[in-house]
């Protein structure tokens, strides 16, 4: 007997339901809805479709012809409206009564639409259907758009857009693109290939409205104020599932319409399938699973028995040149285990999430053709403990070469600098190596690469050992930590040389063999990246110890200590006040003069500290960084205008060079003397900068210690005015942020390369000074601010407990 | 019997960052990986009782601030030489707020 089947959406899920019944010949008088004017075409194509890889007409996967040939009636462009369930019947937006046995929901999902001001603006569209995809296509070459979301969609809208001229910049909310399926370092790949194709990445930036002028969409606004004109926004920020016409006419529903393992609703004759549905609390977003869900309905339709299981999926993305693929669980835990490979050279990025020697999760960018063998074992659950130490070289390469610690310099082009001082390429020394100069010494005398500063000398090894091969044998040098084999110089040289300026990029490029790095090298690399590249990188409080991103001093019972910043050691009755108030309203237990002439109060709670802050900021005081790896203090004695001794102005160069140099983060700390005389009352010749003031001018000594080490300044020079002293202690400052180890004081720096190299660069040179000096002061104008007032205004509820349950268990 | 005890959204605790939870008889810390994982910790290390709140978050895994001891947020396990262990309590997200399992703090608390 002929049946009645009604289909409630003609998408792909839809398509596919059709396809098995026709196939099986059962004896069915099919009625097919659509909403949109047309039949079933393959929605994942629309992206080719958009950046001209291919033409509409080619995704239609069942067109006219093919309904007329299988006798299914279409009605395209009819929104059912109504479902009668006690007379099976569904009515139409067109007015009209279709009578049914079976009815199947296959109504997919609706883009979300985030219901900020300005979203139903002309020209905000979001990314779902041909509709769409057209609209997109009509914007002409050096129009601008905006996209809304960096997942899957939005960067397939935004690559779309950009192949045909559009200048395209895509809104993240996150901190990395797609964070549902890459972790960071892949996200950071896939960044940068973006990036490369002329599409305007940002992350971590929140959406506040959308402008318009004339009901025309024109810029979106950022929550920090920045405004994105544009003549199209695209929002892909998600779906969810269409279940509305479900809801209102009684079916059972979730998040997606309710169904169990064989398509049924909880109403009888009524099936769904496709992203309209919800199963065992899952809900679907790829047409894998769908597909098996279609076919599962097939036969439950045609009384056969099935049942419906969900799937492990597997991502990739479709924008030409960016490879990616991801699968399963990739989230970090200690019972499970990484397997990281990244070769630089090519752009390449895989992680194999390995837990009880099977494969749970993979992440791969650049190079994703062993995706499918790695998603077929987390599939099946392979046990992969035979061969786990080739694993990640993929099936190819089982029994293969483990990965080349050198590969990142491998990878360097001959004309990339290693040698900053002395200008010397890698393919001068490898010409030298090859001329005949196999050990660092030959290549110092016959290049001078290495010859002077020495901080590239690992690097100038690591050459000859790619050029050499077995030969030579590399010294052992300490690398950073176990995330690389690389040295603290080397790392600093090539941030500098390949112009890195992310974490991700430094841990990719380099070859990190971790996903993000530990608590050894994220500080000192985060330390190395806002020195070279402030105006670019942006600093991490994350990465940094807990004195820097408190910004006060921990002590060991847990409480912290505060200094606020007294100028050259100078005060005032009125600060004094201040300070005393302070303290007695947090309840300070101890108040302490330090050896830097500041007043350190000891014993805060850690939740005390924005308010304290703000009490100082009020009184007109700044924090004394006395936690800082940057300028600590500049300690003067009193100098002329009070000591009968004295011969300069001590305390005013004193508040001089603090009032320059504050705020600025260096290797280690950083602390300063100036001494009216050479009495030396502020013990200048111990510091590691320091200036004594004699009749004829100042000497400027640095290099000096006073810790574990004890050591005398070694004389810079002598000079005649303030000017050069405060010239000279700044271009010390920048050559010595820009070049030295992270936690290297400068006499451990300086031991390293040598006075006479620091006077050559600073001394000699006057343009090289020149040069450092305004590299400090761009770097000043974005580091030189009082974190006390930043935390205070706007981040103390950070320093808060985030619940108290001590007043909950009192209740 | 798990009692969910909703102690903030998510976004009040920074990623590779955490939270200290004010809880009878001793302080508690919500840590948030940058994976939106989220952990709960008694709030001092084994050694010396640094707060291990204000330490650097890498992976599952927390370097105490004061001595540099790595405890892992799943399982509370110092790693590597170190030996020790801080108790842990069950901590979940759900729309975007941090759920804590608070039965067990409350018990000790009567205990
Ligand atoms: C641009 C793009 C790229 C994608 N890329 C991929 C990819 O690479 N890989 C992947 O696996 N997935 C991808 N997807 C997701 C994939 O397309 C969907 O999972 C799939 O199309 C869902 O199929 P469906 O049949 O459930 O819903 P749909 O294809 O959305 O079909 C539902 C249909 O029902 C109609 N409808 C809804 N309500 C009614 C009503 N009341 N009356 C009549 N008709 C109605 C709608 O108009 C719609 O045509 C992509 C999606 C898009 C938009």
């Amino acid at each position: 007997m002929t049946q009645k089947l009604v289909i409630i959406g003609a998408g792909m899920a839809a398509g596919r339901v059709l396809d098995h019944l026709t196939d099986a010949g059962g004896d069915w008088d099919i009625t097919l809805f659509n909403a949109e004017p047309r039949g079933t075409y393959n929605r994942i194509m629309l992206s080719p479709v958009l950046s001209g890889e291919k033409t509409f007409d080619e995704i239609v996967t069942h067109d006219d012809a093919w309904y007329a040939d299988k006798g299914v009636a279409t009605k395209f462009g009819v929104k059912v409206t109504e479902i009668d369930s006690a007379a099976q019947i569904v009515r139409g937006d067109d007015g009209s009564e279709t009578a049914y046995d079976k009815l199947v929901f296959a109504t997919g999902s609706n883009p979300f639409i985030i219901p900020m001001p300005g979203h139903d603006l002309d020209g905000v569209v979001a990314y779902r259907d041909l509709e769409d995809t057209e609209a997109m296509m009509a914007l002409t070459e050096g129009q601008k758009a905006v996209v809304i979301g960096g997942g899957l969609l939005g960067l397939e809208a935004a690559a779309g857009m950009a192949a045909r001229g559009v200048d395209v910049t895509v809104v993240h909310l996150m901190g990395h693109l797609m964070e549902r399926q890459l972790d960071e370092p892949a996200g950071y790949l896939l960044r940068k290939a973006l990036v490369d194709k002329g599409i305007t990445v940002k992350c971590s930036a929140n959406s506040k409205q959308i402008l318009g002028e004339n009901g025309k969409v024109k810029a979106l606004q950022l929550d920090d104020g920045t405004e994105l004109p544009c003549d199209l926004l695209c929002m892909a920020v998600g779906i969810r599932p269409s279940i509305a016409l479900a809801q209102e006419n009684g079916l059972a529903v979730g998040r997606g319409i309710h169904v169990d393992d064989q398509m049924r609703t909880s109403v009888e004759n009524i099936y769904a399938v496709g992203e309209c549905v919800e199963h065992n609390g899952d809900i679907f977003g790829l047409v894998a699973p769908l597909f098996d869900q279609a076919k599962v309905l097939a036969k439950v339709l045609q009384g056969e028995e099935a049942e419906f299981v969900n799937r492990e999926v597997s991502t990739k993305l479709k924008v030409t040149g960016c490879d990616l693929f991801s699968a399963g669980d990739f989230a970090d835990g200690d019972d499970r285990e990484d397997i990281v490979f990244r070769d630089p050279a090519r752009g390449v990025y895989k992680r194999l999430v390995l837990k009880e020697d099977k494969i749970i999760g993979a992440v791969m960018y650049g190079d994703t053709a062993d995706g499918n063998w790695f998603y077929g074992m987390i599939k099946d659950g392979t046990d992969v403990s035979e061969m786990r130490d080739t694993l990640i070289f993929g099936p190819a390469y089982q029994g293969g070469t483990a990965e080349d610690p050198l590969s990142a310099v491998a990878a360097l082009p001959d004309d990339a600098e290693i040698c900053g001082c002395n200008g010397v390429c890698k393919g001068d020394i490898v010409k030298a190596i090859n001329a005949g100069a196999t050990d660092l010494g030959a290549i110092k005398a016959t290049t001078k690469a290495s010859a002077s500063c020495g901080t590239c000398s690992g690097l100038v090894e690591q050459v000859l050992a790619v050029t050499l091969g077995d030969d030579f044998v590399m010294p052992t040098a300490e690398p950073m930590c176990g995330c690389t084999d690389l040295t603290h110089e080397d790392v600093r040289l090539l941030i500098k040389s390949k112009e890195l300026k992310s974490m991700p990029a430094v841990m990719q490029e380099l070859g990190w063999k971790t996903s993000c790095g530990c608590h050894v090298c994220r500080p000192a690399l985060n330390y190395y990246l806002l020195a070279d590249w402030p105006e670019d990188y942006i600093d991490d409080p994350q990465s940094r110890f807990i004195n820097e991103r408190k910004h006060a001093n921990i002590q060991k019972d847990g409480t912290y200590s505060v200094v606020p910043r007294m100028f050259g050691g100078m005060t005032t009755p009125d600060e004094l006040r201040a300070i005393a108030d302070a303290a007695d309203k947090y309840n300070v237990p101890t108040v302490h003069v330090t050896g830097g002439q500041r007043i350190d109060l000891l014993g805060v709670k850690g939740e005390d500290l924005p308010a304290i802050w703000k009490d100082l900021n009020d009184a007109g005081m700044v924090s004394g960084h006395a936690y800082a790896k940057g300028l600590r203090t500049v300690k003067t004695c009193v100098g002329k205008d009070h000591c009968r001794f004295g011969t300069q102005d001590s305390t005013g160069l004193g508040i001089k060079l603090e009032k320059a140099l504050w705020g600025s983060w260096t290797p280690h700390k950083v602390k300063l003397a100036v001494s009216g005389c050479p009495r030396n009352c502020a013990e200048a010749t111990c510091k590691d900068i320091g200036v004594v003031c004699v009749d004829s001018g100042y000497q400027i000594g640095v290099a000096g210690a006073a810790g574990m080490d004890v050591k005398e300044t070694e004389r810079l020079a002598d000079v005649a005015t303030e000017q050069e002293v405060m010239d000279l202690a700044t271009a010390f400052m920048q050559i010595y942020r820009e070049n030295a180890k992270y936690l290297d004081r400068p006499y451990k720096w300086v031991a390293k390369v040598g006075l006479d190299w620091v006077k050559e660069q600073i001394v000699d040179n006057v343009e090289e000074r020149n040069a450092l000096i305004e590299r400090f002061k761009i770097s000043q104008k974005i580091y030189q601010k009082d974190p006390w007032a930043e935390e205070a205004a706007d981040k103390a509820d950070q320093y808060e407990p985030i619940a108290n349950l001590v007043l909950e268990a009192a209740e | 019997m798990s009692t969910w005890t909703d102690i903030g959204p998510l976004d009040a605790v920074r990623r590779r960052g955490a939270r200290i939870i004010k809880a009878p008889g001793q302080d508690l810390a919500v840590f948030r990986t940058i994976d939106d994982q989220v952990f709960a910790l008694v709030n001092a290390c084994p050694y010396r009782q640094g707060p291990l709140s204000e330490g650097i978050v890498h992976g599952t895994l927390v370097t105490d601030p004061l001595y540099n001891w790595v405890i892992s947020l799943e399982t509370g396990e110092a790693q590597g030489a170190d030996e020790g262990r801080v108790d842990t309590f069950p901590v979940k997200v759900e729309g975007g707020r941090i759920l804590l399992d608070t039965s067990s703090i409350y018990q000790r608390q009567a205990a």
